[in-house]
């Protein structure tokens, strides 16, 4: 199989996760379209790394699992106590940053 | 020899800073310790002056290098003194005049209970003049100056308490820093000419200088000279200084201080003689304030105020002699010595009268004291002959020389105008020092009653007035009495010891150079005029005064009386252009600030500060707008990489 194929399965994939952060307001879903995001990249470097023959690709695809495990704990850590603090998921509800 | 200079600077200041520093535990002695200080001065000027004498005329000047001030590469500035002929006739005249004042204010200042502060400012001035006399550079010479000034300040202020003495000594203050402004630019045109500016190299290099430039420096020395010595059109500050004590009028304000600006133009002759359009502005302005000063002192009730007038229209003299160039600076400095006699003299005469008199000082008050105070009345009268002019008296040898020297100028039409002048104004001179000696000495009593102490401005502290207690004049005590004596003898024989053989032209004529006057008519022709004229204003004054009874309340008088009775509305004069003019200035300055400058500073300001106004709204929290801006800056970047590839 070409795998160009895969290449535009990881840009769906992204595009996707992309426009799920955009649109939706459930901080969960949010969450879960930037694991989709990171795992669309992840994908693209396996990719690369099947084109180009060495494994810098997959040793990346590696550390970034890493950072997303971690990048869940704190993510749904801050989710939770967002959601007991003001009994709502919404991003949009959490907008005290501004002046 | 020569280090005993510095001792002449070191007794007064010495005294000074023992009397300001020493607290009331010296109130007893206090005046004491300044008059043998300042005596001491005079006795080690003596000693310097008999030493002079046994030199030769070129080998009498010394010098004594004290130590480096600013030592600073390309910039010497240092502490030394210069002592020559010129110095030395100052010196003597300021410690010799000088401690006989100390001397007569023992007994003036008797009854104030600041007399020993009032010694310490004395003893202040005698150093700070003396500095200014011995410097042997141009900036050593602007501390004395400055310090002269400071000490006038205190002195016409000594009695703070009086509104009218506060606002003079800030008037005399005010009006010498123009002067001062002259003399520090003149400073620094010299530094940037010649490089230095110590008397020496400064004044030995003008024949190497442009014209223009000696003019200018000229010119600013001419501004400073008018401040100090009160000559139009700075002269304003002398009557009101008239506030101070007697003494310090006599001692500051008549015989050294005011003198200090002919000493200026004496000292910077070269300057002068290289650029002859500044010595006709000098000129000018001693004819001018000559005038000025007489008609002042004509029309004045107040006696002391009559004497200012009188000290401004003598100074004015000696403004124009030195303003003459080799020609003149001799005669100048005669007349300031001879002039040093007499007005101290006239000046403590007035302080005697005063003190007898609960401190009236409207002339119009007196009359017929000549009994009451004998000694007063001829130390008085003497200096009256003195300054009017008559031979053999001293103000005739010095005054007449200048009159000859006025007639003998480059331009016969010069010599006319300024010669005319300096002849009218001998005229008017002994018109109104006779006046003031009628009203003082001759005539009926028209003694008043003390003025009643709540209604009538305060007169000086300590003395004792009862109100309506007619005065009963008597002589002043003895510490009084004898340097008006000193001073009478001064002003008898100073002119004919100098003026005989010209003994003192020759002792100055190595340091000021001498040329004699050719007058454009003969020399006795101008002497006989000279007396003629004299003789006609006293004869006038007679008529006037002499004859008919004086009203105690002074006539409305002419418009020229009124307006000399305003000092010729010379205060009139800078209030309506300077105090005016200067707040039109500010006012359209401040206005100009206020829209133009602040208008241009807020704007920006208020101009970024709206547009963070807009740009703040771009802060909204939401995280999912800030996630769309991120998005749009990622796929401009790829965007902006997919181009360069493509180009």
């Amino acid at each position: 199989m070409n795998p160009v194929n895969y290449l535009y399965l990881a840009a769906l994939l992204f595009a996707i996760g992309a426009t799920g952060v955009l649109i939706r307001r459930n901080a969960i879903v949010v969450f879960m379209c930037i694991e989709l995001m990171l795992n669309a990249c992840n994908l693209a470097l396996v990719a690369f790394s099947r084109m180009h023959g060495n494994l810098d690709g997959q040793i990346i695809a590696f550390f970034t699992m890493v950072v997303a495990a971690a990048e869940v704990v704190v993510g749904l850590a801050i989710i939770v106590s967002l959601f007991r603090s003001r009994h709502s998921a919404s991003v949009d509800d959490a907008s005290l940053m501004k002046l | 020899m020569e280090n005993l200079i510095a001792l002449l600077v070191a007794a007064p200041l010495l005294g000074a800073a023992v009397l300001l520093c020493g607290g009331r535990r010296l109130d007893r002695t206090g005046h004491w310790i300044g008059t043998v200080l300042a005596a001491v001065s005079f006795v080690v000027g003596a000693v310097l002056f008999v030493d002079m004498l046994g030199k030769g005329p070129e080998e009498r000047t010394l010098t004594q290098h004290l130590f480096s001030w600013i030592p600073v590469e390309g910039f010497q500035a240092d502490v030394a003194f210069q002592l020559d002929q010129l110095s030395m006739t100052f010196v003597l005249l300021i410690t010799g005049v000088g401690s006989l004042i100390h001397l007569y204010s023992i007994g003036y200042m008797e009854h104030d209970e600041r007399r020993r502060r009032f010694f310490g400012y004395l003893n202040l001035f005698l150093a700070a003049m003396l500095l200014l006399v011995l410097a042997d550079n141009y900036l050593l010479l602007y501390v004395g100056w400055e310090g002269v000034g400071l000490a006038s300040y205190l002195l016409i202020g000594f009695w703070q308490h009086k509104p009218s003495a506060a606002t003079a000594a800030k008037k005399a203050f005010l009006v010498n820093r123009v002067g001062d402004m002259g003399l520090s630019i003149a400073i620094m045109l010299m530094f940037t000419t010649f490089g230095t500016f110590a008397f020496g190299p400064v004044l030995e290099s003008t024949d190497k200088t442009s014209e223009g430039m000696l003019t200018a420096i000229a010119l600013m020395l001419l501004l400073a000279a008018c401040g100090k010595s009160a000559q139009v059109p700075l002269q304003s500050w002398l009557g009101d200084a008239m506030e101070g004590p007697t003494p310090v009028s006599a001692l500051i304000h008549a015989a050294t201080m005011v003198t200090a600006g002919v000493y200026l133009i004496t000292r910077s002759g070269a300057i002068f003689n290289g650029a002859p359009d500044a010595q006709l502005a000098v000129v000018v302005v001693g004819a001018v304030t000559l005038l000025f000063g007489a008609i002042v002192g004509c029309a004045k009730d107040d006696i002391k105020k009559a004497l200012a007038g009188s000290t401004m229209s003598q100074i004015g003299y000696m403004i124009l002699a030195a303003g003459l160039g080799p020609v003149g600076y001799a005669f100048a400095i005669m007349h300031l010595v001879t002039h040093g006699f007499f007005k101290a003299g006239l000046f403590l005469g007035a302080g005697s009268v005063m003190h007898g008199m609960n401190d009236e000082v409207d002339m119009r008050k007196y009359g017929g004291l000549r009994k009451y105070m004998p000694v007063t009345f001829v130390t008085f009268g003497l200096g009256y002959l003195a300054i009017i002019g008559l031979p053999p008296f001293s103000g005739f040898w010095s005054k007449d020389k200048i009159i000859e020297a006025a007639f003998a100028q480059q331009s016969d039409l010069r010599s006319w105008i300024f010669g005319g002048v300096a002849l009218l104004g001998a005229g008017i001179t002994a018109y109104y020092m006779t006046r003031v000696m009628i009203l003082t000495f001759f005539g009926e009593k028209r003694w008043q009653p003390a003025p009643d102490p709540d209604t009538a401005p305060s007169v000086e502290p300590g003395i004792e007035v009862h109100p309506g207690e007619m005065p009963h004049p008597h002589e002043a005590p003895k510490s009084m009495t004898i340097p008006m004596i000193v001073l009478a003898f001064g002003s008898v024989f100073a002119g004919a010891v100098f003026g005989i053989g010209e003994r003192f032209v020759h002792w100055l004529e190595p340091v000021t150079s001498f040329e004699h006057p050719h007058p454009v008519v003969g020399v006795p022709v101008i002497t006989t005029a000279t007396i003629v004229v004299l003789l006609l204003g006293v004869g006038l004054a007679y008529l006037q005064y002499g004859r008919r009874p004086v009203p105690v309340v002074a006539p409305r008088g002419s418009l020229l009386t009124r307006a000399a009775r305003r000092d010729l509305l010379q205060d009139d004069f800078n209030h309506v252009v300077l105090v005016r003019g200067g707040e039109h200035l500010t006012r359209s300055l401040v206005y100009l600030d206020h829209s133009l400058v602040d208008g241009v500073v807020n704007g920006t300001a208020a101009s970024v500060g709206g547009l963070s106004g807009r740009l703040r709204r771009l802060q909204n929290g939401y995280a999912r707008s800030y996630a769309v801006s991120m998005f749009g800056g990622a796929a401009l970047l790829v965007a902006a990489t997919l181009l360069m590839r493509a180009v």
